[in-house]
């Protein structure tokens, strides 16, 4: 580029209305962007628009985003972009979840308050009685409680042996750092080093249904799925994905990455744009298959569907969908919140056709329900 | 022994901007060029990735390829090899991958021969022996050190989804320096940084400090002319009709609702078997088949043979 011109200007410009519209186009991609052009020599429309999207972009989310702002800061391409993934289907107007003023915890979370004298006994008697109570009919002050003590729950998948090698005391020989060990004696034979499989946690998928019918749960849901993906050590942490199922499939893992469960579920609620619409759990199960569970993020992990089986679609594609997930995973657990109701019978035509691909159903109505949940995806109890 | 290494090292980064400087004359001047000489080695490319790899060239950036199984993104690394005549070094990464496996390791038990002989022999200058042990002699190069000390040189870091956190963050290092140290010897620098290749399923999210560093092309299966060309290119000797069927029969397959959407390596895979079979032309008996060389799942297959094959075969034909 011969001068920081007024066509720098633009291109700028271009990354910030990037920038806008979502994408992580800082300033070293930009720099990038910037000398991509230069060594492409003179500026045709089609450069510009590889050149962006070659270096602005950092993932397949990121394209429609991209020809989006390219077609209005640029004008229309030409020609029309090449058809990707199978679209979407397009969502309801979005509903956002506030939090309210009255739902503050007070940061650091349940540790500290149990550092105050009495506070412990205190909580006891009635955090036994939330235990079993039923999310959806809680006062706001039990609400708060209730979320306190999700903030505790840590979900583990259950240990697999991984490929992967570890020094131990038994197991077969290492000969790499049993002659390290004695090279290190100057040649001098020394006791044997060992090595054995080491065991790790099993990806844990959840699927949150945020439609209108789970709305009542969906919060309590949301933050004991942030929990799920906070507790624990760093291994298990790093394997625990999210998504929201309603009328769109939205991957929410990195909005939950916030420490503070307040932000992450206001981050969540932003990125989220179907809440409180319709299920359409068939076709929610099938998008998360096509486009994550088959490339082998639902192989061999622990799912968890957390849903009421409301299908308003065809139960049997919700049925076909389920077969194929229970093929592909380790195990497949659904949690119904509506389950613990007196008289409840797996009517709903989606439960009904889903259940005969699940290894677990379980209850998701109360911290129990919950804590019974997060026990059965360990793999410590079968429900 | 550390500082001569380093010397040499920084003598050998010399010389590589002299070669850089002298091998810039044969990189291709534009993605034109670079989509042209792709062509030559059978690898088509459109103008994305073209230009992608043609950036690759000149900024010495790797490209980060995605894209559903199938449509091309490791063969893309062998084809830059073929068309820069570097050897092609890759690396496929899996769970629990470290850099003993992924960059050098040294040869123990050759170390330890080497200890005992020297005893054997009487030797007592200790410093001289511990020198010797750590020789290149004894060093084991795996795949990214051999990247680094071959020029020029095509790195293919497969898969590396399946590597963990710590992997990537060690990738991200190497791949901005394009150098590394081995304590024992010294710094060891690229002298021409090889051009690398890196693939990703989407099993788990990369993260973004590795993707910033470099060029992302997202794969889209190919329109009917480019993937008939491809096949074309790859199968010479298939018959002009039979490719074209096998080609608008995928086409037509991947827009129904699959389980697995077939890739342009099933194309190619299908084409070959029908002509194995001794078909010059395609029918919609012969496609039910030999369906299996296309559709992995028993869904798919169901799928297919549910869908009017003649009718497509026909539509083309009266098309062509």
């Amino acid at each position: 580029m011969a001068a920081v011109d007024g066509g720098t200007a633009v291109l700028v410009g271009f990354a910030r209305a990037l920038r806008a519209a979502g994408l992580d186009a800082g300033p070293d991609r930009v720099q990038t962007f910037l000398r991509a052009l230069d060594v492409l020599g003179p500026r045709r429309r089609n450069d510009v628009y590889w050149a962006g999207r070659l270096t602005l972009c950092g993932g397949q989310d990121d394209l429609d985003r991209y020809d989006r702002v390219f077609g209005v800061y640029f004008g229309p391409r030409d020609r029309p972009p090449a058809p990707r993934a199978r679209p979407l289907p397009p969502g309801a107007p979005p509903p956002r979840l506030a939090v309210r003023e009255t739902d503050r915890i007070p940061r650091g979370g349940s540790g500290e308050e149990d550092r105050r004298p009495g506070a412990a006994a205190a909580l006891a008697s009635p955090v036994d009685v939330l235990r079993h109570r039923d999310v959806a009919a809680l006062t706001a002050a039990e609400r708060e409680q209730v979320r306190r003590l999700l903030a505790a729950f840590a979900l583990r998948g259950e240990p697999r042996r991984s490929a992967r090698l570890r020094p131990a005391r038994r197991g077969v020989v290492d000969p790499r750092r049993t002659v390290r060990e004695w090279l290190r004696r100057g040649g001098e034979p020394a006791r044997l080093r060992r090595r054995a499989r080491a065991e790790r946690p099993r990806r844990v998928v959840l699927l949150v249904d945020v439609s209108g019918s789970m709305a009542p749960y969906a919060d309590a849901l949301l933050r004991f799925a942030h929990a799920a993906a906070h507790g624990g050590p760093a291994a298990s942490r790093a394997a625990t994905e999210v998504f929201t199922i309603g009328t769109r499939l939205t991957r929410v893992t990195a909005a939950l990455g916030h420490r503070d469960p307040d932000t992450a579920l206001a981050a969540v609620a932003a990125a989220v744009p179907d809440w409180r619409g319709g299920t359409r759990l068939g076709e929610m199960l099938r998008a998360f298959l096509d486009r994550w569970g088959q490339r082998g993020m639902a192989r061999g992990a622990v799912v968890v569907v957390l849903s009421d089986g409301w299908e308003r679609g065809d139960p049997a594609l919700l049925a076909a969908q389920m077969r194929r997930l229970h093929r592909l995973a380790h195990r497949v657990v659904w949690a119904n919140p509506r389950k613990a109701r007196p008289g409840y019978a797996p009517l709903a035509a989606g439960m009904a056709a889903a259940l005969p691909s699940v290894d677990a159903f379980v209850e998701g109505h109360s911290l129990a329900a919950l804590e019974h949940l997060a026990a059965v995806v360990r793999g410590a109890e079968d429900a | 022994m550390s500082e001569t290494a380093t010397g040499s090292a920084g003598e050998a980064g010399d010389g590589g901007a002299r070669r850089a400087a002298g091998a810039t004359a044969v990189l291709p001047q534009g993605p034109d060029e670079v989509r042209r000489r792709l062509e030559d080695v059978g690898y088509l490319v459109d103008e994305g990735l073209a230009t992608a790899c043609f950036l690759a060239l000149r900024l010495h950036r790797p490209v980060f390829c995605e894209g559903d199984a199938g449509v091309g993104k490791t063969s893309l690394a062998g084809a830059l090899a073929r068309m820069l005549e570097a050897p092609l070094i890759r690396l496929q990464c899996y769970e629990g991958i470290d850099a003993s496996q992924a960059l050098y390791d040294w040869d123990f038990p050759r170390q330890l021969l080497h200890l005992r002989a020297a005893e054997a022999a009487g030797v007592t200058d200790v410093d001289r022996l511990e020198a010797e042990l750590y020789d290149r002699c004894f060093l084991v190069e795996r795949p990214l050190l051999q990247a680094l000390r071959t020029q020029p040189s095509v790195l293919l870091v497969d898969e590396v989804d399946r590597a963990d956190d710590e992997f990537e963050a060690f990738l991200l290092e190497l791949l901005s320096e394009y150098s590394v140290t081995v304590p024992e010897l010294g710094t060891l620098r690229a002298e021409t940084p090889p051009v690398v290749v890196l693939t990703s399923n989407r099993t788990r999210e990369v993260h973004d400090a590795l993707k910033r560093r470099c060029l992302y092309h997202w794969f889209d299966h190919p329109a009917f002319a480019r993937e008939l060309a491809i096949v074309r290119s790859r199968l010479p000797a298939v018959s002009a009709r039979l490719a074209e069927q096998v080609t608008a029969l995928v086409q037509a397959l991947r827009s129904e609702e699959l389980v697995k959407p077939p890739g342009v390596a099933e194309t190619i895979d299908w084409a070959e078997a029908l002509d194995a079979l001794g078909a010059t032309e395609l029918d919609a008996e012969l496609a039910v088949a030999t369906l299996g060389s296309v559709l992995k799942y028993r869904e798919d297959t169901e799928r297919a043979r549910s869908m009017d094959l003649s009718a497509i075969l026909a539509l083309r034909a009266t098309g062509a």
